[in-house]
């Protein structure tokens, strides 16, 4: 069972826009029972109150959006939230002007942020849901730069037949480092180390190069 | 800073009710110290620690933007 609000509003929607902003849902997340439809009344004579129930529809993706947009909240970073949902996954899309303290170092309050909220959404559900969130479109932004730093260390690596090793990254990102470079006829990747401290070395291909 | 730990900790936890945090301020050091109930003890610390860690990357993450130190320590 989700959280019931009642509210009073002039209007019926003037009653379900404050429930929503209190609840801080959107307009699809809920469900509304109009409890009493209120009255204009004539010069404000004999005018009632419109009054509403609303309801919280509970699903993973409110769990996630919940936690995340409370811990916003809590923090007091001013940002909007998108959802976009199918039937394995939840990306959470967040906008607005205080990125930079919740995306942290190298990704890593982001990374806390997705994993904390991964839990929240799959505490009591075994239907297992993979929530990915990112802000301001820092994983693309940041995809990009590793797909060309991997290209870049690769011919340097070609050019001076030395292995080069890379900062200590995440299982994520260490994915595309090796995907960008596993079709690379002249070099070839494996990572050292442990978590956090596990990295990327390319070296050269055994046999100086695949036909 | 307390209330954010609270948010997260209750949002985790089977037992919402019994969560604790007690604040204590020594210089310019705030410790955050957070007690759960027994059974949920290892929902705010996780495997190898990775849950309570994440915990900590947030609330330093809030503490950095006010500009205060903020320790957290899970207290049985």
């Amino acid at each position: 069972m989700g959280k019931v609000l009642e509210m009073t509003g002039k209007t019926v929607e003037e009653a379900v826009n404050s429930a929503l902003e209190e609840l801080g849902a959107d307009r699809e997340s809920v469900d509304v029972e109009v409890i009493d439809e209120g009255a204009k009344g004539l010069f404000g004579i004999g005018s009632k109150s419109a009054k509403v129930r609303v309801t919280l529809i509970e699903s993973q993706t409110e769990d996630g959006v919940q936690f995340l947009s409370s811990v916003f909240e809590k923090m007091k970073v001013e940002v909007d939230i998108d959802k976009i949902e199918d039937e394995e996954s939840i990306q959470l899309k967040v906008t607005g002007r205080d990125s930079g303290i919740i995306i942290g170092r190298r990704g890593e309050t982001l990374d806390a942020l997705q994993y904390l909220t991964s839990l929240v959404v799959n505490r009591k559900n075994e239907n297992y849901k993979r929530v990915t969130i990112d802000i301001e479109n820092y994983r693309k932004k940041r995809e990009e730069t590793l797909i060309k730093l991997a290209e870049r260390l690769a011919e340097r690596v070609i050019k001076y037949r030395r292995n080069v090793s890379l900062e200590p990254m995440n299982p994520y990102e260490r994915r595309i480092i090796h995907s960008t470079l596993q079709n690379n006829d002249y070099v070839e990747t494996y990572s050292v180390g442990e978590d956090p401290n596990r990295k990327v070395v390319i070296t050269l291909r055994q046999g100086g190069g695949r036909k | 800073m307390k209330e954010l730990l609270e948010t997260i900790a209750r949002s985790l936890v089977d037992y919402p009710d019994e969560v604790r945090v007690n604040e204590v301020e020594s210089d310019k050091t705030i410790i955050l110290e957070l007690s759960v109930a027994k059974e949920d003890m290892g929902k705010v610390i996780g495997k190898q620690g990775r849950i309570a860690k994440a915990i900590r990357t947030v609330i330093k993450a809030a503490a950095i933007k006010e500009n205060v130190r903020v320790v957290v320590e899970i207290v049985q």
